[in-house]
């Protein structure tokens, strides 16, 4: 269970909770690590950096300033999705409807369960690549500064993410299921310390809920 | 139909990919794979025609994304010539090598369906109807349902297939190496529904190596009665430079795949990264295994969107507490259309041990069909167990079942030819088990050989619908033993004789036993027990009912269906010993085994009287503790006003606590936990006004709604409970609201003001038109705005006239509107 990453996704900004609140986030964590399916895939694309910050990364095109920053020195990049599945979804639901406290702290456990995840996931591949002579950069999701969201249908196609993961678009944009995260990673020959990850990573700095960097 | 003959014959082959086919000729990563049919027809032809060759019996059309929601109409490609060209490839192709049969290939739609994402259930019926229909036209020989990963998505597609043609219907399911579905479902939950909807075949494609099939398949020869399908891919994918890549060869295929053909597997291909040699290695080595054609299962089963429950020898408990009759505030609840209620009674059930929930909404003067939609939507959104749709107003009873996400129980049918002319006709269209009640015309028997009778008239009027007796459930009918000493006995001889003489299964509404008599409960638990070592498959009872919950219990120990009394141990384990209290007069009613007030009974035991609490109303709606203000509001009630209690005790505890809130010291799940602590002490308050005849006064109606686009309506909902709580109305319009929704509604209602809400950069356009039409259409209208990308400035220049940060601000500025609104300010 990951209590202070849970309470910094309730709004806590490093505060201890109160003995009835981490009752909740336990029960939480319980339940989804009972129910949520967690499932993620990636695929490797060539990368090319072009002038004006464009960037071609096999399945899609983009101009991104802060995109194009954080795959400097790569030459290919890892395409990569998560998600916790429907179920966590519909857990988050079902606490909608019968005990809203309960659905705030399971959706903050969700949305800290699937970042675990994902820190998870990338630090086994980190490993794998870096037996091979190759670095991973901090991953970058859509909708990090200037990345802009409206890369995501190429992004899922390109990893087939509906049929794979389950993870499909709306109309505007939005990932079903809501626990789902898709970013790209570069890969470099060089190596290149870089503290700058996830939640640091975005440019709003004066977000509720941005994480106490060290 | 010589395909579904052949198909009893010999083993049957469908062809292998298609997509990475089409890379190879150079299909570009943005390009849409079926405009190909179009664009390079001959291409298209030359494949299907390599699978003809190598022996493919089946080709499937280039159409597996072919839907209008990637072809829009006045796009650069017209979706139905895509259809027609697909199909006359595949024909071409089949006449050029003159063998073969051609599928119409229905693929998911892109979208996931609600109340998870954001298409409607008919809307997806409607796509998929209009690729049928052209499908059809151009010559197809079956529809192929493929790569599904939502049962929900999967039964639109095959309704729109039976419903729009007469075509053989064959479905494939993608499961993880579980066998589960990626929405929830397992391979027994869909093959419960697919076979209830009436396919011709079905199985697994997709997703998984034939390797990790082998147990799926295992599975669905187990379960299905029709013939089964496995086109898995060439293996686990794996990426190099940017192209997905599979780990096994066409020999490794073909040896598993030829075990699969020998497990009993009927229709065999491929899927991603099969090619025609795959499906020559396949077809080689399993043309001449001998076919062996499915036998029927004869299992009598029901699904919910994540599990199937089957009814046999273990006795199924079906909750019968969602029914008006008899409960003045279930009929209020169905009045106000509050749904919530609603919920928590099947909430209770659940957590009470029922396995399935009869739902009943009849009321007169409300709309039956509407109610029953709305009400079966929500519940199979939030609970996930199978329903008993329970009515007899046949519109209302189609509508459920075809919204329903499963396959449904269904009460009910009965002896009478109108009755079955009826009900049949939607069990053989929908799929379900259906209640038949042992009565007819000339009423109900007095004998169980009569009551025999009618169950035998049954089945035969059913077969000619091609509904089997597996999906019948027998009421054996109880009168009240108050009226007719020997009611009881041709109960019991019924439910016998129809397990033993017609092999069939039962139903009983047990309670009915028991009218007119005192301590109904007693004799409702012993008869219970009489009728479940009769036979009794299924009891709709009220699961609440502790003597009933321990008759059932008991039975099960007692009859080799619980080893080891693992079950009875758990749930009674715990419990203090039943001499202190329980045998007592009054002391074994349901009423002891209240759920807690306001919110779900957690876990399936039982805790009652742990509400005690020493702490005041006012501390325990600080610390949020629900339990404990229920009990203290109760207990100040006894001594003081409730408009007291409420001003002098809840408000300002409320207050400290929203204080706390802007300040920093309080957060967002204690804010909620107080809010629901003082709601379950409202209740109380309510209950005990309207017991007196008082009616409890709201300050005004505000409507909520999360924009259209947006589907993220937690923020929403937050709001939705402060605003209750300091006693507003709250008309909450749900998420994915379009504006002229909430205009009609504001106007209607003539609210003072509205709630909106957005989540993301992309829905506030959306936010923006509602302002924009609430301007011009309900000028009086106040707006307040929130959610994540909002700010002050943000909601300034979008029209709104607050811009709410958190959802203390919202019940401020409510404050504030409805207070100017009282003073003519």
């Amino acid at each position: 269970m990951n209590l202070k990453e849970t309470l910094r996704y309730l709004g806590y900004k490093g505060q201890q909770g109160d003995e009835q609140t981490i009752g909740l986030v336990q029960e939480c964590w319980q339940e989804l690590e009972k129910t949520a399916v967690r499932r993620c895939c990636f695929r490797e694309f060539p990368l090319k950096h072009l002038p004006d910050y464009q960037l071609d990364l096999g399945c899609f095109s983009v101009q991104s300033k802060s995109l194009w920053k954080n795959l400097e020195g790569c030459c290919q990049v890892l395409i990569f999705a998560a998600t916790l599945g429907a179920q966590a979804d519909m857990l988050i639901r079902r606490y909608s409807r019968l005990q809203m406290s309960k659905a705030v702290v399971m959706q903050a456990a969700a949305a800290a369960m699937l970042e675990d995840y994902c820190d998870e996931k990338n630090r086994e591949w980190k490993a794998w690549y870096r037996e091979r002579g190759l670095y991973l950069r901090p991953r970058f999701s859509p909708g990090y500064g200037d990345f802009p969201l409206e890369c995501q249908p190429a992004l899922l196609k390109g990893l087939e993410a509906g049929k794979r993961l389950g993870i499909v678009l709306t109309d505007t944009f939005l990932m079903t299921p809501s626990k789902s995260v898709t970013a790209v990673i570069g890969v470099s020959c060089q190596d290149r310390q870089c503290l700058v990850k996830g939640c640091e990573a975005c440019g709003k700095r004066d977000c509720e809920y941005r994480r106490e960097t060290v | 139909m010589k395909l579904l003959e052949e198909i009893k014959r010999r083993k049957l082959f469908f062809d292998g990919g298609m997509g990475s086919l089409l890379q190879a000729q150079g299909l570009g990563a943005g390009e849409l794979p079926e405009t190909w049919n179009l664009l390079y027809p001959d291409r298209i032809k030359e494949i299907h025609r390599q699978y003809l060759s190598v022996g493919c019996d089946i080709v499937i059309t280039n159409t597996f994304g072919a839907n209008r929601l990637k072809y829009p109409a006045g796009g650069a490609f017209s979706l139905k010539e895509i259809i027609k060209a697909a199909v006359n490839n595949a024909r071409e192709a089949v006449k050029e090598e003159g063998h073969g049969w051609v599928a119409l290939d229905l693929g998911p739609t892109g979208k996931l369906l609600k109340p998870l994402g954001d298409l409607d259930f008919d809307h997806a019926c409607d796509i998929y109807k209009e690729v049928v229909e052209t499908g059809c036209e151009a010559g197809a020989d079956l529809i192929l349902v493929e790569t599904m990963s939502d049962g929900y998505e999967a039964k639109a597609a095959v309704l729109a297939a039976k419903e729009n043609s007469r075509l053989p219907v064959f479905a494939t399911m993608i499961f993880d190496e579980k066998g589960k579905l990626l929405t929830g479902g397992n391979v027994e939950s869909a093959v419960a529904m697919l076979e209830g909807l009436g396919v011709d075949a079905l199985g697994v494609n997709c997703g998984l190596g034939p390797v990790q099939m082998k147990g799926i398949a295992e599975r669905l020869l187990e379960l299905a009665s029709v013939p089964v399908i496995v086109n898995p891919n060439a293996g686990l994918p794996r990426s190099q430079d940017g192209r997905t890549v599979y780990d096994i060869d066409e020999e490794q295929f073909g040896a598993v795949m030829e075990e699969m053909a020998d497990m009993g597997v009927h229709v065999l291909g491929g899927c991603c990264g099969t090619t025609p040699k795959h499906i020559k290695r396949l077809v080689n080595l399993c043309r001449d295994k001998q076919q062996i054609p499915p036998t029927e299962k004869n299992r009598t089963v029901i699904s919910s969107y994540t599990h199937a429950v089957v009814i046999d020898r273990d006795p199924v408990i079906i909750g019968e507490r969602i029914n008006p009759t008899g409960k003045s505030k279930f009929k209020q609840a169905l009045k106000n259309h509050d749904l919530e209620y609603i919920l928590q009674e099947g909430v209770t059930q659940q957590d009470h041990g029922a396995h399935v929930l009869d739902v009943n909404v009849g009321l007169p003067g409300i709309h039956e069909t509407q109610m029953m939609e709305d009400v079966v939507k929500e519940l199979q959104s939030v609970i996930d167990l199978p329903l008993q749709i329970d009515t007899s107003d046949t519109k209302a009873m189609e509508r459920a079942m075809r919204i329903y996400n499963g396959k449904p129980l269904i009460n009910s049918v009965n002896g009478k030819k109108e009755s079955m002319e009826a009900v049949f006709p939607l069990v053989k269209r929908y799929g379900g088990v259906v209640v038949a009640l042992a009565l007819d015309e000339n009423g109900i028997p007095g004998t169980a050989e009569g009551r025999l009778a009618i169950a035998e008239k049954i089945y035969k009027k059913a077969e000619e619908y091609g509904i089997k007796p597996k999906d019948i459930l027998i009421d054996a009918l109880c009168l009240t033993v108050s009226s007719d000493s020997r009611g009881a006995l041709t109960t019991l001889k019924t439910l016998r004789a129809v397990r033993d003489r017609l092999q069939g299964k039962t139903i009983l509404g047990v309670s009915n036993i028991s009218f007119g008599l005192p301590q109904r409960e007693i004799i409702n638990a012993a008869f219970f027990t009489m009728a479940l070592r009769e036979g009794l498959n299924a009891a709709i009872i009220n699961p609440n009912s502790k003597a009933m919950m321990q008759a059932f219990y008991s039975f099960r120990a007692l009859s080799d269906l619980d080893p080891q009394c693992r079950d009875y141990i758990e749930l009674y384990g715990s419990q203090p010993p039943l001499s202190q209290g329980a045998a007592g007069p009054g002391e074994t009613g349901a009423s002891d085994v209240k759920p807690a007030p306001g919110g779900p009974f957690l876990g399936r035991q039982w805790k009652g009287g742990s509400g005690q609490s020493p702490l005041g109303l006012g501390d325990c709606i600080r610390k949020g503790l629900r339990e404990g203000a229920h009990e203290a509001v109760k207990t100040l009630l006894a001594e003081r006003e409730a408009l007291d209690i409420i001003n002098n005790e809840m408000i300002p505890a409320l207050d400290d606590v929203g204080k706390g809130f802007e300040k920093g010291t309080v957060f967002l799940p204690q804010l909620l936990m107080s809010a629901e602590a003082a709601k379950a002490a409202f209740q109380v308050i309510k209950d005990s006004m309207a017991d007196s005849g008082k009616g409890q006064e709201k300050k005004g109606t505000i409507i909520l709604a999360t924009v259209k686009g947006d589907i993220h309506d937690i923020g929403k909902n937050i709001v939705k409970v402060l605003l209750e709580n300091y006693g507003y109305e709250v008309l909450d319009l749900g998420k994915d609201v379009a504006p002229e929704i909430i205009v009609e509604a504001a106007v209607e209602n003539k609210v003072p003001l509205v709630g909106l809400s957005a989540l993301m950069t992309t829905t506030v356009p959306s936010m923006e038109e509602t302002i924009v039409r609430l301007r011009q259409e309900a000028p009086w209208v106040k707006i307040m705005v929130g959610g994540a990308v909002l700010t002050e400035e943000y909601a300034r220049t979008i029209g709104a006239d607050q811009y709410c940060r958190d959802a203390m601000a919202s019940v401020n500025y409510a404050e504030g509107v409805l207070v100017r609104r009282e003073l003519g300010i």
